[in-house]
């Protein structure tokens, strides 16, 4: 295992799901104001809120699971990089609305079973958040496998588009459905989900997406991983330039 | 019936305030006043959310970073039902949309000013939220019915924005030297344009009368902008902020505040399409608009494709 780990167990368990739903909430959120429709730009900005919602509920139990005088804020805004937990693939930038949608397809699908899994965890409080969040998760779920299935048959262009997506993103399942050792632990103690048992519902639900989609599963086997250990892309760090810009600048006030 | 009679039921109904109805008879002046001017409302929410998504992802803190996303997203259904409301007088959103990229239409100028600095965010809740409600408080009672009713909607959003703009304002106010000197440069840079937003002077305002008389507009653009001023001048001076006005004064006489002239030239200006953002503002709903092209095409295509499906196969049943 890649070893920045600067956190308990549990924290570094917490976190990965914060930073999963902080970081893709802040991707989403660009969309605000610049998308393709207004209905659309109005579901996305939902989704982003839905994301950063959860987000906070878990960002606040690692505070309180840290410590001292770790918040919310402090979680999300005084981090670097290698501190993020969050999944190499929803710090993957915006790209064309099909981008967007083909990353939301393959994290909805494994959010949607984690989460279902995580509502068993014998941590309350995960337990709890994970129960709050399924509905809304749910809902993300219908909406990227809708547009997946509009688009991909839709016209040529569209097609082509949703394709390439998938042929760029795919290399980022992987990570989200490959248990490390801190999954393997969680999972022992009755706190984590079994990836292993929720892959094939994952890739099923994928699967059939993309097929009735008439888009290709890419064939590629290498899937990219790290981020769940805290080795990012480059995209993180421009990421967390903007998102911690006034606490940077601007340290320690009240806003 | 012959026009004149139906003029006269028309009248009618405006003098005994009973709402106009989409079905019903009415002027083309009417129509076209209210067509313009809902349009225009709905461009200003949807170019209105540009400054303000210019924060989103430099929010300060996630709680004030989850109620602007909330903030614009409102800004976004303002516009849907505003759409709506001028589409029941049978122009369509794509026409009204089109005017707007192609520069035709006009949306307020206040949106062609920056937000430079996270205490914009508070300014443009307070000051442009702010007077924008003492109008649209006005339009909940405007006589065409759909537009009352989108507007009774819109003000309770509208108002709760006013108040968390304050209180971001309060919280900066109430903070270091460096966070109280950004609410102050806030403050003087919106005051001006804030005040321009009821349009011009009555005495310059082509429309106004018009308006008044068929009750599209109840009161008259230096009505509402005096009641802006008395409204907000006591709330800056709550938080320990200043208003970058001179002439500023309490009229006792008139139990209202007398105030500086505004710089027309300016207004005229940013109208013109010479604003600090007017270009950038469009050249964003444009980019929006023609990168969203082949999103729009793809799922109108599939819907036709599901149609025909839908229809062999019940021909097959």
């Amino acid at each position: 295992m890649l070893s920045y780990t600067t956190y308990d167990p549990l924290t570094e368990y917490v976190l990965r799901c914060a930073d999963n739903n902080l970081i893709l909430g802040h991707r989403i959120s660009e969309w605000c104001g610049h998308g393709p429709v207004l209905e659309q730009d109005i579901a996305l900005t939902n989704m982003a809120l839905d994301l950063l919602g959860q987000s906070r509920m878990y960002l606040k139990y690692a505070a309180e699971l840290i410590g001292h005088n770790e918040t919310e804020d402090s979680l999300a805004f005084l981090r670097d990089a290698m501190q993020f937990r969050n999944s190499l693939l929803v710090e993957q930038p915006n790209g064309d609305f099909a981008h967007t949608i083909i990353r939301s397809l393959i994290f909805d699908s494994f959010h949607y079973f984690f989460t279902e899994q995580l509502m068993q965890s014998n941590d309350k409080r995960l337990a709890d958040i994970a129960t709050k969040s399924l509905k809304e998760i749910t809902y993300h779920r219908k909406f990227s496998s809708e547009w997946t299935i509009r688009l991909g048959d839709g016209t040529e262009e569209s097609n082509k588009r949703m394709q390439t997506a998938i042929d760029d993103l795919w290399r980022y399942k992987g990570e989200l459905l490959s248990p490390d050792e801190l999954d393997m632990e969680m999972l022992e103690k009755g706190i984590g989900v079994d990836l292993n048992k929720i892959e094939p519902l994952v890739d099923n639900h994928l699967s059939d997406m993309l097929n009735r989609a008439t888009l290709q599963i890419p064939q590629a086997e290498f899937m990219q991983k790290g981020g769940k250990q805290g080795l990012h892309s480059e995209h993180l760090g421009y990421i967390l330039a903007e998102l911690q810009f006034m606490q940077r600048a601007y340290p320690g006030l009240n806003w | 019936m012959s026009e004149s009679s139906m003029l006269e039921i028309f009248e009618e109904k405006i003098k005994r305030e009973i709402k106009i109805e989409p079905r019903e008879w009415m002027p083309d002046a009417y129509r076209k006043t209210l067509v313009r001017q809902i349009s225009q409302h709905a461009h200003s929410e949807i170019v209105g959310m540009l400054p303000e998504a210019n924060w989103i992802k430099r929010a300060p803190t996630m709680r004030r970073k989850v109620a602007l996303l909330a903030k614009v997203q409102d800004e976004a259904g303002h516009g849907l039902y505003l759409y709506s409301a001028a589409e029941t007088l049978g122009t369509s959103r794509k026409t009204m949309i089109d005017d707007l990229l192609s520069g035709k239409a006009k949306y307020s100028s206040i949106f062609n000013y920056p937000t430079i600095t996270w205490a914009d965010i508070g300014a443009v809740g307070w000051l442009v939220d702010g007077a924008a409600i003492m109008n649209q408080v006005m339009l909940c009672r405007t006589s065409y019915g759909p537009y009352a009713r989108a507007m009774v909607r819109i003000c309770k959003e509208e108002s709760f924005h006013q108040r968390q703009g304050y209180e971001i304002m309060l919280t900066l106010a109430q903070g270091s030297q460096e966070q109280k000197a950004m609410a102050q440069d806030a403050l003087n840079r919106w005051w001006w344009p804030s005040l321009m937003m009821f349009g011009p002077s009555d005495k310059e305002s082509k429309h106004s009368a018009q308006s008044m008389a068929w009750k599209i507009k109840r009161k008259s653009n230096d009505e509402l902008r005096q009641n802006f001023v008395d409204a907000t001048v006591p709330q800056a001076r709550l938080i320990g902020l200043s208003i970058p006005d001179p002439d500023l004064k309490w009229n006792e006489e008139r139990g209202a505040y007398d105030f500086g002239d505004i710089d027309w030239e300016e207004f005229w200006n940013v109208v013109k399409g010479n604003g600090p953002c007017n270009k950038q503002r469009l050249d964003d709903r444009n980019k929006a608009h023609e990168e969203g092209h082949w999103v729009r095409e793809a799922a109108l295509a599939f819907a036709e494709k599901q149609a025909k499906r839908k229809a062999k196969k019940d021909k097959v049943a």
